[in-house]
């Protein structure tokens, strides 16, 4: 495919086909996060927030916001793309791809794109849902918070994508969400400043890459972080850089898809 | 002459350590119709793989109409259309989606690609089913609707492998005649069987694979040539307790009501039944003692 028509037409079908699936199974991929998130915004809010107090300035919940923003963006941007590029291995309709003439590059895209629009549309329905609980509050610097919205979403589409093309069975494709994403989510101050924390844990926390992506859009949406802006938007586009060239890299190798 | 696609010394070694292909090298000319033959796991899906890029390949050439895949992957691919053995669309997506999808992957916008597929569906008898979830399909249909995902983008190339397996006798009957059309509109058809009849309906050329390796590449009317023995089969009308012995006619009592015997092609078959009806034995059927193009093959994949 030389010509670049016919390289954005089929990036336009991959795109649109991926955004088609996850609304389709919306009770699957919409839903579930805008029922969670209530949970949290009722119980850990209303509920016991007030007795909690401030957390670095700020009314409980309003601090909890952009924590449960990002990690409602994380897990679905990155869900998408696993379960998404899993699938289409695992029933062979990869080979729709494979044997059309469309650059890898492309493909990659695809399904970033796809996980991209799944996360942030999520990111809005759980803003939407806190709007419910806090009708107050105001993004301070609208412009970093879409940012930051748009570059986590990118990011954790990207780990999805290597995740499924390592992946063998479905069991591969919830491991990682579940031992290592998870844990290092709740950890990386989705609920807690790390300045509450004792100097020790407050270090070992600086080196979960959650922290930063949670802060950095904590510091969009009300002002305050607790690691450095520039240095934690630095980290985030370097790690695109690289799972981008190590998504090209496998995907060029034909590493779990061409035998 | 021109060639649709060339294979030199193709080699497939897989992860597991199986050796697939050892070497293998074949031509198929432009407008021909090709059939690769060769029993389970000769090799043949294989090498259709590696055609498609499906597959990686451990060593060797491939080009198409004269363009190695080496070098312009994606110009090579835009001529070439494959069904693969195995079913490969997503179950939970409409008929027409999956078309439509494959369509624009090639580059075709949605709008361009309507008619055609409309056109497609209508033909392959796929067009009252285009709103149906294709895993609700019957293996029949899913096969049909492999056949238009490979053709959208009209190949000059079209590789089919194992079309008809499970396909019902009627079904089949109307794919060979779709394929027949399409191969006199100028396509070249590369296609596997396990059923030689098929074969020998619509192919010019075959090529047999066994064992990784090429043992037979020839013409269709080459390898019939060859057959210049028949057999054939007599159900008789009263019990013959031994064979009766005719000079030139090897006969064989299978039981006491059939006889089986093997013709020479030089030889009359009506100067036996001369000799059979003076002997007094009554013949009341007779047919072909079995397909004579699969002994061939068992005897070809046998060495
Ligand atoms: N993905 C794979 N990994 C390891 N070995 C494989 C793989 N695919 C095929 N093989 C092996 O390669 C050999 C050739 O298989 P192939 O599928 O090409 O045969 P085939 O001629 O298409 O057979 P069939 O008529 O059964 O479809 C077999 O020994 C098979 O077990
Ligand atoms: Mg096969």
């Amino acid at each position: 495919m030389s010509n670049n028509r016919n390289i954005s037409v089929a990036l336009w079908t991959l795109t649109t086909k991926e955004i088609r699936r996850f609304l389709r199974i919306w009770i699957q991929t919409l839903v579930p996060p805008a029922v969670t998130m209530s949970l949290y915004f009722v119980i850990f809010g209303s509920l016991i927030g007030p007795r909690i107090g401030t957390m670095d300035g700020f009314d409980y919940i309003q601090f909890m916001i952009p924590g449960l923003i990002m990690m409602s963006v994380i897990t679905n941007s990155y869900a998408n793309v696993v379960s998404s590029f899993y699938s289409v291995k695992f029933q062979r309709s990869i080979e729709e791809l494979l044997i059309s003439p469309m650059p890898n590059w492309t493909i990659l895209l695809g399904f970033v794109l796809g996980g991209v629009c799944r996360g942030c549309l999520i990111g809005f329905i759980v803003f939407g849902v806190s709007l419910l609980f806090y009708p107050d509050f105001t993004v301070v610097n609208p412009l970093l918070t879409l940012t930051v919205l748009f570059l986590t979403s990118i990011l954790f589409s990207l780990m999805g994508f290597i995740n499924a093309v390592f992946a063998d069975s479905f069991d591969d494709i919830s491991v990682i969400p579940t031992f290592v994403l998870t844990p290092l989510i709740y950890l990386g101050g989705v609920f807690y400043s790390i300045n509450i924390l004792p100097d020790f844990w407050r270090a070992v926390s600086m080196a979960n890459p959650m922290l930063y992506v949670v802060n950095t859009f904590r510091a969009g949406m009300l002002g305050v972080s607790d690691v450095s802006i520039g240095f934690a938007l630095g980290m985030i586009l370097g790690f695109i850089g690289v799972l981008t060239g190590s998504c090209l890299y496998l995907l060029e190798k034909g590493t779990g898809i061409r035998q | 002459m021109a060639y649709a696609l060339e294979i030199s010394d193709l080699k497939k070694t897989y992860p597991g350590g199986t050796q697939a292909l050892k070497g293998i090298s074949f031509a198929v000319e432009e407008g021909d119709f090709y059939a690769l033959l060769g029993p389970n796991g000769a090799g043949k899906s294989s090498t259709i793989g590696i055609i498609g890029s499906l597959v990686t390949k451990t060593e060797g050439k491939v080009k198409i109409f004269g363009i190695d895949v080496d070098e312009d992957l994606a110009l090579a691919k835009t001529m070439l259309g494959v069904v693969s053995q195995e079913i490969n669309f997503s179950g939970f997506e409409k008929v027409i989606d999956i078309v439509v999808t494959q369509a624009g992957f090639y580059g075709i916008p949605k709008s361009i690609a309507l008619p055609k597929v409309e056109k497609m569906l209508k033909r392959l008898s796929l067009w009252d089913k285009r709103n149906d979830q294709a895993r609700t399909l019957s293996g029949g249909y899913k096969r049909r609707v492999m056949i238009a995902k490979a053709l959208i983008h009209e190949p000059k190339l079209l590789i089919l492998d194992e079309p008809t397996a499970g396909v019902d006798i009627e079904l089949r009957r109307e794919m060979w005649t779709f394929l027949k059309e399409i191969n006199q509109n100028g396509t070249t058809i590369i296609l596997t069987t396990h059923y030689l009849e098929e074969a020998e309906q619509l192919c010019r050329n075959i090529g047999i694979i066994d064992g990784g390796l090429i043992v037979e590449n020839t013409s269709m009317r080459k390898l019939l040539g060859r057959l210049n023995v028949q057999g054939f089969v007599f159900d008789l009308e009263s019990p013959l307790d031994k064979a009766p012995e005719i000079e030139g006619f090897p006969l064989k009592l299978e039981d006491p009501l059939t006889l089986v015997v093997a013709v020479n092609k030089e030889r009359s078959i009506n100067a036996l039944f001369a000799e059979l009806t003076s002997l007094g034995i009554k013949v009341n059927s007779m047919r072909n003692e079995s397909n004579r193009l699969e002994e061939l093959f068992i005897e070809m994949v046998k060495k």
